[in-house]
């Protein structure tokens, strides 16, 4: 047990999805009295926030019964969903905003939930880990080690992180839906920097507002691609 | 009202998380020349007598009250005994309780037999004031729309505005979806389980099968057999025996019967042999315990009632129906429901997205298929009692169209 806890020690973490920095970064980025749709909203801390600071009618989108209780026990509608699966459901332009905090790299199709996301809403807001980072890199040039997460110490083999992409592969993604970047704020340790240069090395993770380039049609078909 | 015959709690050993004894009280509505307009074909009906229980106490504010809608063979006997030395319970006794799921040291609680019915409210085996013989077939025909209609109107006779929370699973959720569409102001909650907008053609199937075997068992007499030595007993057994497969899961029947034998362990090779497998045995109990006490008249129009419920084609479309009310929405479907499906559950959900209602919504995992929503009370119960104490610290709706929620 010590041998794999130095090992991880030493090893860099992924910036933890649950960070309330990151929380507050969103937060400033929520207009007053917005519509907003959380994807993977959790036990509905950040709902219920945006709702009683923002005046922001919310709903949450969640997999694990346990964390939708606690959410229904802030009031905080939740649907209960795969977003691998179910966001078809959800009508277009139903919000102003969908949020998709530190998950991107969790789900099978992230093209697709980006797709689906400016469907559903005007803007998205994602937060993505950098594996540009110089730390990623570094390690995995001084150790020839695959980078893990803070919250638990997944191995490579068993971890809900399926996708490792830089700021630099996620602006190609963002291209490939037909999106455009309103902001690009990159995060230093959950804080938000107006600006870090080279951001794609210098920022652990960075917080995007996308729109559609085209406010009509979707640009690209929504068919899934293994990202 | 109950409320006092509610107090009385029975002191036996085991029982504090019961409701104790109750009382079936009884109701007279819609006496002329204020009949009730019955939404199919816009005959009159009253008067209409109604069957109820309440559990618990009602606050000085009358804002706690709770009412639940019974599912198809339900009845107004929610929770408790009818009497001290009965051993029978309340259909939802697991869910209906102090400190329980529907908590009645918080909440008030009703539960009304509907109309059309044979436990207590007027239906067809009712006598018709008009004539002095029982109805039989020649009560018009009943829409969900009049249930609810009924309901509602309990709820101002017991001196309630508004209710906190109205819930149902089944039929009873098509209940509750039909009162957020009918009476918007009247609800601050809506809890809707293992129900659906409308019946499946599956689903319509299956009552099909049932009717036919009422309707063609020689003792049926056109619906007339009140006066008759017998019923239409075979009928009415056969069409429990097959509504209720579909209340289980092919999971639920393999784990608690699979192929075993009810009376020995080897195949008797009889063609004609009624029992030779435990679920044959279990579904031929089940259809003679239905007789003993359900109407077969009742059963014709309380299916034909759930055929006909059609919540989009009532109001337009399921967000015109949905979108008139303030009420939050708890929406529950079951992993192994065949009866009422996910998917049925997922289109209320994105109608009610939709017309900007707060909607939480939640696919319980559970092997019984349809009856899960009777059988699963404890994840239920997690889930209500913070989705009603969110509900009640919300505070009573505005009585005026409402704001989008979302």
């Amino acid at each position: 047990m010590t041998q794999r806890k130095d090992r991880t020690d030493r090893r860099y973490c992924m910036p933890d999805p649950l960070a309330a920095l990151t929380d507050e970064a969103i937060l400033a980025h929520v207009a007053r009295g917005s519509r907003v749709l959380d994807l993977g909203c959790g036990d509905g801390r950040l709902l219920a926030r945006l709702r009683d600071e923002h005046g922001a009618s919310v709903l949450g989108i969640e997999l694990d019964l346990n964390q939708i209780l606690t959410a229904i026990g802030r009031g905080v509608p939740v649907i209960q969903a795969d977003l691998d699966h179910e966001l078809a459901g959800f009508p277009d332009r139903a919000f102003d905003i969908a949020v998709l905090s530190q998950t991107i790299q969790q789900v099978r199709h992230p093209r697709l939930i980006l797709t689906e996301m400016l469907r559903v809403a005007a803007q998205a807001l994602v937060v993505v880990p950098n594996f540009g980072y110089w730390r990623v890199r570094l390690q995995l040039l001084r150790y020839g080690r695959a980078p893990v997460t803070s919250a638990l110490p997944y191995e490579w083999y068993d971890t809900p992180n399926l996708h490792f992409m830089s700021m630099m592969d996620f602006r190609d993604l963002v291209e490939v839906v037909g999106a455009r970047i309103v902001k690009e704020l990159p995060m230093l340790g959950g804080h938000v920097v107006e600006r870090a240069w080279p951001a794609n090395l210098r920022a652990d993770s960075a917080l995007y507002i996308l729109e559609r380039r085209d406010a009509g049609v979707p640009a690209i078909d929504t068919q899934a691609t293994h990202g | 009202m109950a409320s006092e015959i509610s107090e009385i709690v029975e002191s036996t050993r085991g029982d504090e998380r019961s409701v104790g004894v109750v009382c079936t009280e009884f109701a007279t509505l819609f006496e002329p020349p204020h009949e009730l307009v019955l939404s199919a074909k816009g005959e009159r009906l009253g008067p209409i007598q109604v069957a109820y229980e309440t559990y618990g106490r009602l606050t000085p504010e009358r804002d706690n009250a709770i009412f639940v809608c019974h599912a198809l063979t339900g009845d107004a006997h929610v929770a408790g005994k009818l009497a001290r030395d009965s051993a029978k319970v309340g259909w939802w006794d697991e869910l209906v309780g102090p400190g329980k799921g529907l908590d009645t040291d918080k909440y008030f609680v009703i539960c009304a037999n509907i109309l059309g019915g044979c436990r207590g409210t007027t239906g067809p085996g009712s006598i018709n004031a008009a004539t002095g013989a029982p109805y039989g077939m020649r009560l018009p025909f009943l829409t969900v729309g009049d249930f609810v209609a009924v309901h509602s109107a309990l709820i101002k006779h017991l001196g309630i505005g508004q209710l906190l929370a109205v819930i149902g699973g089944s039929l009873g959720g098509m209940q509750v979806l039909e009162w957020a569409a009918r009476f918007p102001e009247q609800i601050r909650a809506a809890v809707v389980l293992a129900s659906a907008a409308r019946l499946s053609a599956q689903g319509i199937a299956f009552n099909a099968v049932g009717r036919r075997a009422i309707i063609t068992d020689p003792h049926f007499h056109d619906g007339d057999y009140y006066s008759q030595e017998t019923g239409p007993n075979h009928g009415l057994a056969l069409a429990r025996m097959v509504a209720h497969i579909t209340y289980l899961s092919e999971a639920s029947i393999e784990k608690k019967f699979g192929r075993r034998l009810q009376h020995s362990d080897r195949f008797a090779y009889e063609l004609m042999r009624e029992t030779e497998f435990q679920i044959e045995s279990y579904l031929h109990y089940q259809g003679t315990r239905f007789v003993e006490r359900f109407d077969a008249n009742s059963y014709l129009y309380l299916t034909r009632a759930m055929d006909y419920f059609d919540l989009a084609e009532s109001y337009g479309s399921l967000e015109a129906a949905l979108g008139k009310t303030s009420a939050r929405f708890l929406v529950a479907s079951y992993t192994t429901d065949w009866l009422f499906p996910t998917p049925q559950s997922q289109e209320l959900v994105t109608a009610l997205i939709a017309a900007r209602r707060h909607v939480t919504y939640v696919e319980l995992k559970s092997p019984y298929g349809h009856d899960s929503f009777l059988l699963e009370v404890d994840p239920l119960a997690k889930m209500l009692d913070p989705f009603l104490s969110q509900a009640y610290a919300a505070g009573p709706s505005p009585g005026r169209p409402p704001a989008p929620l979302l």
